[in-house]
């Protein structure tokens, strides 16, 4: 196989990186909707705390984009 | 096909004004160049908004205050009192990063946070400060850092080393996420902004999509200066309070 082909697949499987942090948002917004859904007066507490915790998980993400970038053009 | 342009060629490090010690290369950068840029905007901010000391604040007044006050609080539900002292690192550790990260956001423009030599050693400067300040408040009880108390006596040696590994990985984490979004957040603006001319006129398609991800980017950037915030504060607490 040559490189350039190589590349091409491997930067294709390192997007499978997005399956974990797609469902760790999904999580995280979903825990949001339902804690503030109980609890309307502590919504403004709970989307500070949604919003970190949706940065920490998105980074993993990026991480598999930037791996996927660096094949494709570094 | 147009000629090929490297979307990485933005991250590119050009010599502005070789300076040579020895063998160490010192030369004043583009990136050195932004980081100035970065720090003079940040103080004309800082001092010109707040010169009027006006009780009925202007604009840039306002801006500048609500930004102290957003960084007050944040100390002050991290740390709690004993965090007062910390205030203008954490402030400077904030406002340096916000401003790279916005200053990058301008078209021709270089973002010195998408480096990991730049992110990786404020990080570690973090991580050695709030080492030397366990050290300093606890002496030795510091090590008790690394085992949670209350935990069964026969999960130690398991929970010990986790606890240590995890120490050590935190100024890594901390300077990779900063790193990896910028760098991957301007890459893919620009991998997409190489759709938009080749598509002729169906090139309106990646252009709407470019403007939402220059929204999402703008998004990034303070919410990623936020979190490196944050976790700054989370870490000198640890360091104070011991869990």
């Amino acid at each position: 196989m040559d490189v350039e082909a190589a590349k091409l697949i491997g930067a294709g499987l390192a997007t499978l990186g997005f399956v974990g942090p797609g469902i760790g948002i999904g999580l995280i917004w979903a825990a949001l909707i339902n804690s503030v859904g109980r609890n309307p007066a502590a919504a403004g507490a709970i989307t500070t705390t949604a919003w970190v915790s949706f940065a920490l998980v998105e980074a993993l993400a990026i991480f598999a984009l930037a791996i996927a970038l660096l094949i494709l053009f570094g | 096909m147009a000629e090929k342009h490297n979307p990485l060629e933005q991250f590119e490090i050009q010599t502005l004004i070789p300076i040579r010690l020895g063998n160490l290369d010192i030369s004043f950068t583009n990136s050195s160049a932004f980081m100035v840029l970065a720090v003079a905007a940040v103080a004309i901010l800082m001092i010109l908004a707040v010169r009027p000391r006006a009780s009925i604040p202007g604009r840039w007044q306002i801006l500048a205050e609500l930004s102290y006050e957003f960084i007050a609080r944040l100390v002050s539900d991290n740390i709690g009192k004993d965090g007062k002292p910390y205030f203008s690192l954490i402030f400077t550790i904030f406002m340096f990063i916000l401003f790279g990260n916005f200053l990058g956001m301008l078209p021709y423009s270089f973002t010195f946070t998408s480096h990991i030599a730049v992110t990786l050693s404020m990080a570690l400067v973090i991580f050695v400060l709030v080492t030397i300040i366990a050290f300093f408040k606890h002496g030795t009880r510091f090590f008790s850092f690394f085992l949670p108390a209350g935990v069964p006596i026969f999960l130690a040696p398991l929970l010990i080393v986790i606890e240590v590994i995890s120490y050590f990985t935190r100024p890594f984490s901390l300077s990779i996420r900063l790193f990896a979004n910028m760098m991957a957040g301007h890459t893919l603006l620009k991998v997409v902004g190489g759709f938009v001319f080749p598509l002729g006129i169906l090139g309106f398609v990646p252009l709407a999509g470019l403007v939402a991800i220059t929204g999402l980017e703008f998004l990034i950037a303070f919410l990623q200066a936020y979190i490196f915030t944050i976790l700054t504060c989370i870490y000198i607490n640890d360091a104070i309070n011991l869990h």
